[in-house]
């Protein structure tokens, strides 16, 4: 649970659903919006949104990534007609931006505002409260032009009506424009400190007749706020971030992890890799991966991978069989061994040897593949019992002919990634 | 027993007035939350580090008040519990420590209360899961108020050999494998509390143990971060040097590394962030906690650790280094003589408390009940080794689990069927039998369900519903020791008793009982064994030559296909014999018929039949003029 980004068609909307409550009701912003999905059909749209075909219209991508001028992904001034030929040619289609690589799965669609100057406004959380920042040079990468930006600092819980926002904005801001502004960013702090939002960033808005229309809008919401906020949010998904495509593995975990009470983690980084872990506890899941990146053995490593929050046995075991599998699924080409380490802090007070049930039940099942994959194992764990959890390991390396070395919490904890990878380089 | 009560005591003139302590050997503490375990795992460390008294004064439930009685090592000790904050202040205003275990929805408002408390210095907030908005309002408090929050998100922190925030550092075991019982002279702070049992271990390995050790919470925003801590520490003469665990997300440890660039902090500190993987994913990441997410360089692991490298602290290359920096900068206070490692305490003997020692097989003791039929501990509930949702998915049904509970056997389908025919067909016979009419008497009295029913159920005995119980009897007893039916007939003739299950008010072999006729079909057509069937219906040929209703009735029926179900799962002639002594009959038809005098109660009640009298006209009244008079 933490801030999480939401789609920039769920902020407009929302934005729009309490303009008059948190705003003004001086102006105003329509909310013509319209999210394009992979079930849309799109012939169908116009008959609950005639201004469709009625206005020039601006299409981009809605998937919690910036930049998409840069990318050529913003299709402004066109009728719908070429909104729909210009979705139909990118829905589904991998796509790169920047470093990633994902499907464009959702589109938004808006009117085009013909408008002169842009402007910036975003607020952002931080210990001490919410800073608002605002410049009358929007539009571009607002680092650019930072100078030009005014910060305005709330304090926790201040009452905004009580601060003189007027005062506060660029001294480059149109006269006419300032009461305007000035209410517009009043309104939209108390849109985002009612709502629990961390992070809202619109770039740029533009002044269209009497309205206000945000063009550009990026938002992170603190979930953790659901029992204070959800009513006002309506039901808002929080998307994957581009490029997060799910592996079957992953997805089986993901749903294992959502289903029970317990923590089940999984990202398979290469599966060609020759190092997999196995890590109890979040922290500890985090200094194995660590480690073996830290000692230099980025290109091995396989996977990052964590269990804890006391899983029965029956989720540890369909949790490792699916680590096994994936490990075990081919040799490494060169015939090089390939190591699971089985890792994990001191625990509180699980029970370690009770944790490992499902562990050893699944190493058994995949006894000859271990093998003939040339897997080595090390073990490394403290904690309640944790003495017979390593003679269960210990005992088991010796039943099924895989080497399984064993180390409690007199072994520093990461050591095992060492003794494993040494000479390995 | 001792009721620990109001004391305003020494301890609180003798309390030191250092801002540098937040928790010792003399904090006492206010624990929000009826957290047992944690209360007991409190005391207990409280014990193995000799403290005088216990470090829970007084305990907040808000839905119950009273008295919790936990162990003092082998004593048993009474700890006060209140329903709200403000009693609980007001009798132990000493008390300034609260541990808060109210759960996310709830902490925002305890803590906020217990921070606007006076005599309340500082507050643990357990809770993960608190809106980052709600966090920074208990922030602002703190500060004003000059108070400590700790968390949230957090398992706490310890101060060895003083007092521990409720699970902190785990199993007493590991307390004391990693010296805790009593104070080393390093202190540490960390994000994770979850590395907090690893980082006492290493820092007991290598030094001469952890003074105090803080876990500040995974979240965007702690209660106290860092520096507030490392400060803390920095003023403390008892502690040399100080480790951080810090990790990837936030800027919190830069104000360290400023706070050690301009000197304010002189003491070694050994730091390392974790998250340095992160920069492998393909995307970014988010880890389990709610800061854990870098956004822009300066919030990743390596440019963090770089700047505490270049500030002056040890820093290893990856944590696999981080004991020896530990051991370096450790060996380095001590060489220089700055540092005379604290020795080591015999810490006291912690009885083993009996559910732990019977789990590690120390101890034994005979069961006084001994129980093979069904097993509620573990995952999941079993009868007889199989598991409930098993029995729902395999559709074992009623007939299913009654073979488990009863008989301990996974019965064949048709034993399955036999056995719920059976309860239908026992289900009910009407409100005028003497059981449905007691239940519908009781029931129109005004008593309730359970009464109702049971003063139904009393009636089964010999005369009513026990046909079925002494048809398997009678049939049995003389099937099984080699007699003929016609040897049967005649010798209870001459007994003069007549045979259960035999005989019908209406039905006769004219007129048959379509539900002897549905049962009997059914045995002749599933039964691998009719015996004791056969047997009957040959008494019932010899029985109805001499009068046309001496038929097999209802209740012989399923007495004897009971018996004979018996035998087709495989229980012998004697095995059957004790069952049918057991009252195992009564047992179907008590199952059976409880469903129907239910009914009939259920039927009164909607009602709302009054109280039942039972009409004079009825009752033919034959008093005598006066009593016989006894001599």
């Amino acid at each position: 649970m933490a801030q999480r980004g939401i789609r920039e068609y769920n902020g407009k909307k929302m934005l729009a659903k309490y303009w008059s409550e948190y705003i003004s009701k001086d102006f105003s912003f329509p909310g013509k919006v319209v999210l394009v999905d992979p079930k849309t059909k799109l012939d169908d749209l116009p008959k609950k949104h005639k201004w469709l075909n009625t206005e020039k219209l601006v299409v981009k991508p809605d998937q919690l990534f910036g930049k998409r001028g840069k990318h050529g992904l913003i299709k402004a001034n066109v009728s719908f007609t070429e909104v729909k030929k210009w979705i139909k040619e990118r829905m589904n289609k991998d796509t790169k931006v920047g470093k990633v690589t994902g499907k464009l799965t959702h589109f938004l669609i808006e009117p085009y505002v013909p408008h002169k100057g842009e402007f910036y406004v975003a607020i952002k959380s931080n210990r001490d409260g919410d800073a608002i920042y605002f410049s009358n040079h929007g539009g571009v990468d607002i680092e650019s032009v930072w100078d030009t930006v005014a910060e305005i600092q709330i304090g926790v819980e201040e009452d905004i009506d009580k601060i003189n926002i007027e005062s506060k904005l660029p001294k480059d801001t149109p006269k006419d424009k300032k009461k305007m502004f000035a209410d517009f960013a009043k309104g939209l702090f108390k849109f985002y400190r009612d709502l629990n939002y961390a992070y809202l960033e619109i770039n740029p808005f533009v002044v269209s007749g009497k309205d206000i229309v945000p063009l550009d809008l990026v938002a992170r919401i603190d979930d953790t706020g659901h029992f204070e906020s959800s009513d006002k949010w309506g039901d808002l998904p929080f998307p994957a971030p581009f490029g997060r495509k799910l592996s079957k593995e992953e997805k089986f975990i993901k749903m294992m992890d959502e289903k029970s009470g317990a923590s089940l983690k999984l990202t398979v980084l290469n599966p060609k890799g020759r190092v997999w872990t196995m890590v109890a506890g979040g922290g500890g899941s985090v200094i194995y991966t660590d480690t073996i990146v830290d000692l230099g053995y980025r290109d091995e490593l396989a996977n990052y991978g964590e269990y804890s929050g006391n899983p029965t046995t029956d989720l540890t075991y369909e949790y490792a069989k699916t680590i096994l599998d994936l490990m075990t699924r081919e040799k490494d080409p060169k015939g090089r061994p390939k190591f699971l380490l089985v890792g994990g802090g001191i625990a509180n007070f699980t029970d370690v040897a009770k944790t490992f049930t499902g562990i050893t039940m699944a190493l058994r099942d995949y006894k000859k593949k271990l093998k003939d994959t040339n897997v080595k194992i090390y073990v490394r764990r403290g904690g309640p019992n944790y003495q017979e959890g390593l003679r269960i390991m210990k005992d088991l390396g010796k039943e099924l002919g895989v080497p399984i070395d064993v180390y409690g919490p007199e072994t520093h904890m990461t050591r095992i990634v060492d003794m494993a990878l040494k000479g390995e380089k | 027993m001792e009721a620990i009560t109001v004391t305003k005591t020494k301890s609180q003139s003798k309390k030191q007035n250092k801002d540098y302590i937040i928790m010792d050997k003399n904090t006492k503490a206010i624990v929000f939350g009826y957290q047992q375990r944690a209360i007991q795992r409190m005391l207990d460390f409280d014990y193995i580090c000799r403290r005088e008294t216990p470090s829970v004064a007084i305990i907040v439930n808000p839905t119950r008040d009273g008295m919790h009685k936990c162990f003092w090592g082998t004593k048993e000790i009474l700890i006060p519990m209140v329903r709200t904050l403000s009693e609980a202040t007001k009798m132990h205003p000493e008390a300034d420590f609260m541990v808060n275990f109210a759960s996310f929805r709830s902490a925002y408002e305890t803590s906020k209360e217990a921070l606007e408390t006076k005599s309340i210095r500082s507050v643990a907030i357990i809770a993960e899961g608190i809106p980052e908005r709600r966090t920074k309002e208990l922030i602002k408090i703190a500060k004003e108020k000059n108070k400590w929050i700790i968390g949230p998100a957090t398992v706490g922190g310890i101060a060895a050999g003083g007092f521990r925030i409720g699970n902190t550092a785990g199993m007493l075991d590991n307390i004391v494998a990693s010296k805790l019982h009593r104070a080393g002279s390093v202190a540490y702070v960390s994000k994770s509390g979850g590395l907090s049992n690893e980082l006492n271990n290493i820092i007991a390995m290598n030094t001469d143990g952890v003074y105090e050790g803080v876990a500040i919470g995974g979240d965007l925003y702690p209660g106290s971060t860092f520096i507030d801590h490392i400060m803390r520490y920095e003023a403390n003469p008892d502690i040399k040097m100080t480790v951080l665990l810090g990790e990837v997300g936030g800027v919190d440890e830069y104000v360290v590394v400023d706070a050690m660039k301009k000197g304010k902090i002189k003491k070694p500190i050994v730091a390392w962030c974790i998250g340095t993987c992160s920069k492998v994913f393909p995307v970014e990441v988010q880890f389990g906690h709610a800061g854990a997410r870098a956004g822009t360089d300066r919030e990743t692991a390596d440019v963090k650790n770089k700047a505490f490298k270049d500030a002056g602290a040890y820093v290893p290359t990856s944590f696999d280094d981080f004991d020896e920096q530990i051991k370096k900068a450790y060996t380095k206070l001590v060489k220089s003589g700055k540092h005379k490692p604290v020795p080591d305490v015999e810490p006291p003997i912690i009885p083993l408390d009996f559910d732990v020692a019977l789990k590690q097989g120390v101890i034994r003791k005979p069961a006084q009940f001994i129980s093979t039929i069904s097993d509620d501990r573990g995952e999941e509930l079993r009868y007889c080794g199989v598991k409930i949702s098993k029995i729902f998915e395999e559709k074992w049904g009623l007939g299913g689990v009654i073979g488990l509970l009863w008989f301990k056997k996974n019965l064949p389908p048709w034993a399955r069927e036999f056995i719920e025919r059976v309860v239908l067909l026992t289900a009910d016979h009407g409100p005028a039998v003497s059981g449905a009419h007691n239940s519908i008497v009781a029931s129109r009295a005004g008593k309730d369900l359970i009464s109702s029913l049971v003063s139904g159920l009393l009636t089964i005995g010999p005369r009513f519903g026990g046909a079925v119980q002494g048809s398997a009897d009678h049939f049995t007893k003389y099937l099984y020791a080699g007699e003929e039916p016609s040897f049967m007939v005649k010798d209870m003739k001459s007994k003069n008793v007549n045979i259960q299950g035999i005989g019908h008010r209406i039905k006769s072999v004219t007129n048959p009982d379509v539900r002897v006729t549905i049962m009997v079909d059914f045995a002749k057509k599933n039964f691998p064994v009719t015996e004791t069937l056969d047997y009957a219906l040959s008494v019932e040929k010899l029985t109805t030559s001499k009068r046309n209703n001496l038929i097999l009735n209802v209740d012989g029926c399923i007495g004897v296909l009971c018996c004979d179900m018996l035998r087709g799962i495989g229980y012998t002639h004697e095995e059957v014999r004790e069952f049918v002594q057991l009252g195992i009959l009564n047992a179907f038809f008590v199952l059976g018929r409880s469903i129907g005098f239910m009914g009939h109660i259920m039927d009164q009640k909607r009602l709302k039949s009054r109280l039942y009298r039972h009409p004079w006209d009825d009752i033919e009244y034959m008093m005598p003029d006066e009593p016989e008079k006894v001599k």
